[in-house]
């Protein structure tokens, strides 16, 4: 059996509230936050960043797997936010978490589902017997240009999963993608900040990869939506995932605990799988988990998981709602100042 | 200094000392030799567990240039679970932090060569609760 044996998420503590990004643009909260359907996002400290989220999700999931660390032989960490454009976060996260050296280690990016591609990778590694543990990390500190309707949303977090055969929690029972070249959101080499297609990141972006993949995953395994006890979708804001949810056949009752977005935002490759974290801090054994991410440009990854009874005994504290709760929230000044949005003299 | 930080990453990622088990005393920075058993000495390598409590602190309103974004920030003498005590940044705000205080050790950026030089990571710690 191939499957997750541990997670660990990281959320910066740091909030801010939609309306308060609002007040400094003039536009109505309120409408805003209702639209969006995300109340407030978390944001890195001065000294956090993609490498540190990294490093504390994968922490926690190597601490909880109760692993020797040098049993971990591949590492692949999703982002679009990596600190540096050339040198890769997956040898920083190696040498954090005492790998060794002998290891498989690349980063990949492939906008919001980088780390449901680092899971697949690990996922046949592990299967072809390549590997014994394989980390997939799906991390990010995103940020929009300041005013831009992604501004309210781009947020930081990440997750981190341990892929292998021994003590798995979650069974990886299939995975598909559904992949095409479709340029609804983009950032081009050194800018700051990503462009996106307005409203063509909908429905031909993220409604038919998501669509397309969960309806294949669940034709080729001959299952249901109410078959499943839970399902995430990628969450880019509030309203997606629950009309994505509604348009395949799912109940609100099975996304609700894996629906993170209104209250940290978008933590990009991060989001799915806080998601799925949140929904595994309460699943039992022999449950069943659609999750789908989606990534623009674009694709999505579609998992089903059967939850083992490995999951009883499973350190699931602190869970991810308590994270969520714990936020310190700041103003848009000192919101501009952590991001770095303030130009300073020389 | 990009040498001389390249080969103190291990120690700098994570807390790693050393322990006389002859004698059963922790140490941080790594020793060679246990000043209480000298020849008799038996050291071994340890990752500690990151846990420990504030036993004093400062808080820095004159910070130096590379840390100015950041002030006022804490600088503490933390009492590691096993033993040893290690002066580092301590991420809280400064009306909080008090003497006693649970904390535990995390990952963060500690320096940048400017933004087109190397990022250093480093040790540094936050409430325990946190
Ligand atoms: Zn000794």
């Amino acid at each position: 059996m191939v499957g997750i044996v541990s997670y660990g998420t990281y959320i910066p503590i740091y909030r801010i509230k939609t309306e308060e990004i609002a007040r400094i643009w003039g536009e109505n909260g309120e409408t805003i936050s209702k639209g969006l359907g995300v109340k407030q996002k978390s944001i890195p400290n001065l000294d956090e960043d993609t490498a540190t989220i990294a490093v504390e999700a994968a922490r926690e999931a190597v601490y909880r797997a109760k692993i020797d660390p040098t049993h971990i032989d591949a590492i692949y960490v999703g982002s679009e936010s990596h600190p540096y454009a050339v040198k890769p976060t997956a040898t920083i996260v190696g040498e954090a978490l005492e790998v060794g050296n002998y290891y498989f280690a690349a980063d990949l990016e492939f906008a919001c589902k980088a780390g449901t591609a680092g899971i697949q990778i690990c996922y046949s590694m592990v299967k072809s017997d390549m590997i014994r543990y394989g980390v997939a990390i799906g991390a990010d500190t995103s940020q929009g240009a300041p005013g831009d309707a992604l501004e309210y949303s781009a947020s930081a977090g990440g997750a981190a999963y341990i892929i292998g055969k021994k003590g798995v929690i979650a069974e990886i029972i299939k995975t598909v993608s559904f992949t095409s070249d479709t340029p609804d959101f983009w950032r081009r080499e050194g800018k700051p900040y990503p462009k996106h297609g307005g409203r063509f990141t909908g429905q031909p972006a993220y409604f038919r990869h998501i669509t397309s993949a969960a309806e294949k995953i669940m034709e080729e395994l001959d299952l249901k939506p109410s078959d499943f006890n839970y399902a995430v979708f990628h969450q880019p804001n509030g309203k997606f995932p629950v009309r994505v949810a509604k348009m395949l056949g799912f109940s609100k009752e099975q996304i609700s605990p894996g629906l993170v977005v209104p209250y940290i935002g978008n933590t990009y490759s991060g989001s799915s799988l806080i998601g799925l974290a949140a929904t595994l801090d309460i699943a039992k054994t022999d449950e069943l988990i659609l999750l789908v991410s989606f990534g623009s440009g674009a694709g999505s990854d579609a998992f089903v998981l059967r939850v083992t009874d490995e999951i009883e005994n499973f350190e699931r504290k602190p869970g991810v709602w308590e994270k969520i709760e714990k936020g310190v929230f700041v103003d848009y000044g000192m919101y501009v100042k952590l991001r770095r949005k303030i130009k300073m003299g020389d | 200094m990009l040498p001389r930080f390249w080969r103190k990453i291990k120690y700098r990622y994570n807390l790693i000392g050393t322990k006389c088990e002859n004698c059963n005393t922790y140490y941080y920075p790594p020793r060679n030799l246990c000043p209480k058993c000298r020849r008799k000495s038996k050291i071994v390598e340890v990752k500690f567990s990151g846990k420990g409590e504030v036993l004093s602190y400062s808080v820095i309103h004159e910070a130096p240039e590379n840390m100015k974004d950041q002030k006022p920030y804490i600088v503490a003498l933390i009492k590691l679970e096993e033993g040893p005590i290690i002066t580092a940044q301590l991420v809280c705000d400064s009306s909080e932090v008090k003497k006693g205080m649970k904390v535990k050790a995390v990952f963060r950026k500690c320096g940048e060569e400017g933004s087109a030089g190397v990022i250093y990571y480093c040790t540094k710690f936050v409430p325990e609760n946190l």
